[in-house]
């Protein structure tokens, strides 16, 4: 291998760092051009979840609000028609998972009953806990038009009145975790402004 | 070098999953479906190319010492440059795969053709090697993600193909190794 470099302490020096800074321009470079689509596909995403658990609106108001059950905060999205508020989104999440995080987007109307829901982020198994998904099966389905006042948020092996996805009661305790958890938050911070 | 020879090796004779068995992380990690073995070998593909490519531009300018930190740092830029392009353009692709993109810098198929074969020839002949090992790769993880999926949901590329419940082990880890332990004695069976 003739005109190989030898392998002496400046050579190496001098190398490392040439590559390292070569690499490290094209990276700032790169990242400059992909933040705005990150940020918009980021954005969007969070939006066509809003849109689909609250009913049709014109503006939305975003707040964050302390959780009803820990020190944590939630993400309020209020939506508007006019003056009058036609339901409340609220980013909630719970950490029992069987995969760990679960997020939901859940969409309460004014009168505290649940108008849809929609799974952010999940890593639960697949073909099992992912069935939580509407685009997977219609088990979310039940918790349409219910209102948590009279519908218990347990799932029923737990005496409440939720089906759990079969062969999935951990994910499935998660998912109403994590729909309680918006829904008392909700309770708490409706009067409010 | 026989071009052709290059290339068809990464396919079949010195197949990366099959025969090589390199990179079984991401292999066992990523295959639940079809589309998602398909998309982590295509980005594989992408990394093994580009960094066979520099690798083999740059092989006499590094010294021997240090070539393996200076053939990661080549490789990670590239694995993150993936990253954040599918993150800003195919966000659905990312969200599947985004826990394993990063995984590709400590895919031995990488660091395996850099060092293995960049850097021993010649800019063509290397960008054809990563061309061959990458589809080698995609083709495994395709087929194995493709199996996995008709038996553990019915569904091949996420279209329906068998109504109601299978196998559901074959979607989950223990499935992996029983799929791809049958995949790697037929594929000896054929190259022997």
């Amino acid at each position: 291998m003739a005109g190989k470099r030898e392998s002496n302490f400046i050579n190496m020096v001098s190398t490392l760092l040439v590559v390292s800074v070569v690499s490290a321009m094209a990276l700032g470079s790169v990242y400059n051009m992909t933040k705005g689509p990150i940020e918009l596909a980021k954005q969007k995403k969070t939006e066509a979840a809003i849109k689909m658990v609250v009913p049709a609106f014109e503006r939305i108001e975003t707040v964050k609000v302390k959780s009803a059950l820990e020190a944590d905060s939630l993400v309020f999205n209020r939506a508007y028609v006019g003056d009058s508020l036609v339901g409340v989104a609220v980013n909630t999440f719970t950490k029992k998972g069987f995969g760990g995080e679960i997020k939901l987007m859940a969409g309460f109307l004014p009168d505290g009953s649940i108008y849809d829901i929609s799974v952010l982020e999940h890593k639960e198994t697949p073909g099992l806990g992912d069935k939580m998904q509407a685009s997977k099966s219609d088990w979310a389905q039940q918790f349409k038009g219910k209102n948590p006042a009279n519908f218990s948020l347990k799932v029923k092996k737990d005496g409440g009145d939720v089906d759990a996805i079969t062969a999935a009661t951990i994910s499935s305790r998660a998912y109403v975790d994590a729909v309680q958890r918006a829904y008392e938050t909700y309770l708490q911070n409706k009067g409010g402004n | 070098m026989n071009q052709w020879k290059n290339f068809s090796k990464g396919l079949f004779k010195e197949n990366p999953t099959l025969v090589l068995l390199l990179g079984m992380c991401p292999t066992l990690g990523v295959t639940t479906s079809a589309i998602n073995g398909m998309g982590m070998g295509l980005a594989t593909t992408f990394v093994l190319v580009m960094s066979n490519l520099v690798v083999s531009l740059v092989k006499n300018l590094i010294p021997d010492k240090v070539r393996i930190p200076a053939f990661i740092v080549i490789i990670a830029s590239f694995v993150t440059v993936v990253e954040l392009v599918m993150q800003g353009f195919m966000p659905a692709l990312f969200e599947q795969l985004g826990l394993f993109i990063p995984l590709i810098v400590v895919n031995c198929i990488v660091l395996g053709r850099a060092e293995a074969f960049a850097s021993k020839n010649g800019v063509f002949s290397s960008i054809i090697d990563g061309l061959g090992m990458g589809f080698g790769f995609t083709l495994s993880l395709t087929l194995l993600g493709a199996v996995r999926e008709l038996l553990g949901s019915g569904a091949v590329f996420s279209v329906k193909v068998i109504q109601g419940d299978l196998m559901l082990v074959f979607v989950l880890a223990p499935g992996a190794f029983l799929a791809l332990g049958y995949m790697i004695a037929i594929a000896r069976k054929f190259n022997n």
